[in-house]
């Protein structure tokens, strides 16, 4: 895979800002989008825009084939068993809510446990904050190690016959932990929980096979794949969503509408209230095509190069911090770090005025923060499309801004 | 390598304040506490009041965030001491308008907080100097009430 040619399929890369040309490192957050999606969605607006599934005239059905073609898509890119398993929602947030308000309040109650970790994104916490306080279930934390990673005999102990709901992210967006998701859903089973996977971090850097991990739950969204934003998967086994009530109600979703009852459409639609996100999940199957054609696997080992390179590179500053796995240890395409003393707001506007964009604050992880005992850390995300050179210039950028600091100081 | 634009916000004296925060800590009997954070980025501050006869007698503030949030909260505390809720109140106001890049009068003495007008042209970093400054406005607002 030749990153520095893949660069040129993303328009938005060639630019200079502040001076400098751009070092998009915060993909993490959202990646940036290939011409190949601009112009399916293009393409959609000037010559196929309609609605879906009221197909009588032919814009209606070219658009209904474009949509529907984007959930096979889907199914085949994490090898869900049926098309009816793939529910586009808004975003891998809009997917954990409807989980919790539909299959939670259905099936947890007084007592119950809910377990999830202390590294999940703020989406995969407040939706069981929720449940457990509406349910009087109880929300637990499985803990973690010094780098970043959850102990299975720690899962083992943790989720109990009580447990109704394991709710896990399959890769950190703050640790660049990798967690045994297979694992744990085999010991959620053996209790008898159903497991849900947060795969917002996944879904866009590896392959995922949602049979092999046996999953029951998969949530992901769009917009950190190359796909445009507000549109997201709600994967889930066929015979759980069947039996789930939709937690928005209204056109499209109906079968039959009487005055004081109503019947529902059958999956995948019965969640699909709405005219739903049409243009967003045909620039989804789009990006998926991309990331497809250039190959997951590739696409996994070449940020696993970078993510080797930059902590060997990172470490050659003094005065660094780095979160997560330790050198050699695998991790995801991302280092989050804080350098000395200088806070990562400022570390981040340094960087800005190098032309050099990486996240700076909580990440949505206000428990995980807690954990790592600090209130902000700086995030450098890699993706398809950044090199070696980039991290050459995060480096020299941080040496700059450790300089720069020390200077002022 | 220029950082000349930096050196625009971060000046001597607002790296000043936040190495050596001018009222630091709480006011054991402050009458206003006020606790705010921004919940985008994590900063969060405690500044505690003392009013006396409508004037702020006296100011400290607790918290962690970048050098402009913090600094800004230091020179801040040191601004509205000896002031009346009023001219408290007014001097935020202009401080907001520096910060929006409005014209603001001329007729009060800003001291160290000119040093933040640099602030203005790095629109990510607003909301970090203003914190300490809303937290303010919020407990004299009540106060007034």
């Amino acid at each position: 895979m030749n990153a520095k040619e893949i660069k040129q399929y993303f328009p938005i890369l060639d630019q200079k800002v502040n001076g400098h040309p751009l070092v998009y490192l915060d993909s993490a957050a959202t990646s940036q989008k290939p011409i190949q999606v601009i112009e399916a969605l293009n393409k959609y607006y000037r010559e196929d825009n309609s609605n879906v599934h009221r197909g009588v005239h032919t814009l209606g059905n070219r658009a209904t084939d474009a949509y529907e073609g984007a959930r096979d898509k889907v199914r085949k890119f994490i090898n869900a068993k049926a098309r009816e398993e793939i529910v586009f929602t808004r975003g891998t947030t809009t997917s954990l809510n409807t989980i919790a308000q539909s299959y939670g309040r259905a099936n947890v109650k007084e007592g119950d446990e809910i377990v999830i970790t202390y590294m999940e994104h703020h989406s995969n916490i407040i939706p069981w904050q929720q449940l457990a306080k509406e349910t009087g279930a109880v929300l637990k934390y499985l803990p973690l190690q010094d780098n970043g990673s959850v102990l299975l005999d720690d899962a083992r102990e943790l989720i109990t016959e009580k447990t109704k709901i394991v709710s896990i992210m399959m890769v950190s967006n703050v640790l660049g932990t990798i967690n045994p998701i297979k694992e744990i859903t085999k010991i959620a089973h053996e209790k008898g929980a159903i497991m849900i996977v947060d795969g917002a971090q996944t879904a866009p850097h590896m392959k995922i096979d949602v049979q092999d991990l046996d999953c029951d739950f998969l949530a992901f969204s769009g917009h950190k794949m190359c796909g445009p934003t507000g549109i997201g998967v709600m994967y889930g086994k066929k015979d759980l969503l069947d039996n789930m009530e939709p937690v928005e109600f209204g056109g499209e979703m109906i079968d039959f509408v009487g005055l004081y009852e109503s019947t529902w459409k059958e999956l995948p639609w019965k969640f699909e209230g709405g005219t739903p996100i049409i243009a967003g999940a045909i620039g989804l199957g789009a990006a998926i095509d991309f990331l497809e054609e250039i190959g997951l696997d590739e696409i996994e080992q070449h940020e696993h190069r970078l993510a080797d390179y930059a902590m060997e590179q990172l470490s050659t500053i003094e005065g660094m911090t780095i979160y997560g796995p330790l050198a050699g240890e695998k991790r995801a395409g991302l280092v989050t770090f804080n350098v000395g003393d200088v806070h990562p707001h400022d570390v981040a506007t340094v960087l800005d005025a190098e032309g050099i964009a990486v996240r700076a604050g909580h990440h949505c992880t206000q428990p995980l923060m807690k954990w790592l005992e600090c209130s902000a850390t700086a995030r450098a995300s890699f993706y398809l499309y950044n090199t070696e050179e980039d991290v050459d210039r995060l480096v020299q950028g941080l040496v700059q801004t450790k300089e720069y600091f020390s200077d002022v100081f | 390598m220029s950082f000349n634009n930096l050196d625009q916000l971060y000046r001597q004296v607002i790296m000043d304040h936040y190495k050596n925060p001018r009222n630091k800590g709480q006011l054991e009997d402050g009458t206003l506490t006020v606790d705010m954070n921004n919940p985008t980025c994590g900063d969060r501050i405690h500044l505690t009041l003392n009013v006396e006869d409508g004037k702020v007698s006296a100011a400290k503030f607790d918290g962690e965030g970048c050098s402009i949030s913090m600094a800004s909260a230091s020179m801040m505390t040191q601004a509205v001491k000896g002031k009346d809720i009023e001219t408290a109140l007014k001097l935020s106001q202009v401080f907001s308008d520096m910060m929006q890049g409005n014209d603001y009068p001329d007729d009060l003495d800003l001291g160290d907080i000119e040093a933040l007008q640099g602030v203005s042209k790095f629109p990510a970093r607003i909301k970090c100097a203003t914190l300490a400054w809303k937290a303010m406005e919020k407990g004299l607002s009540e106060d007034g009430k």
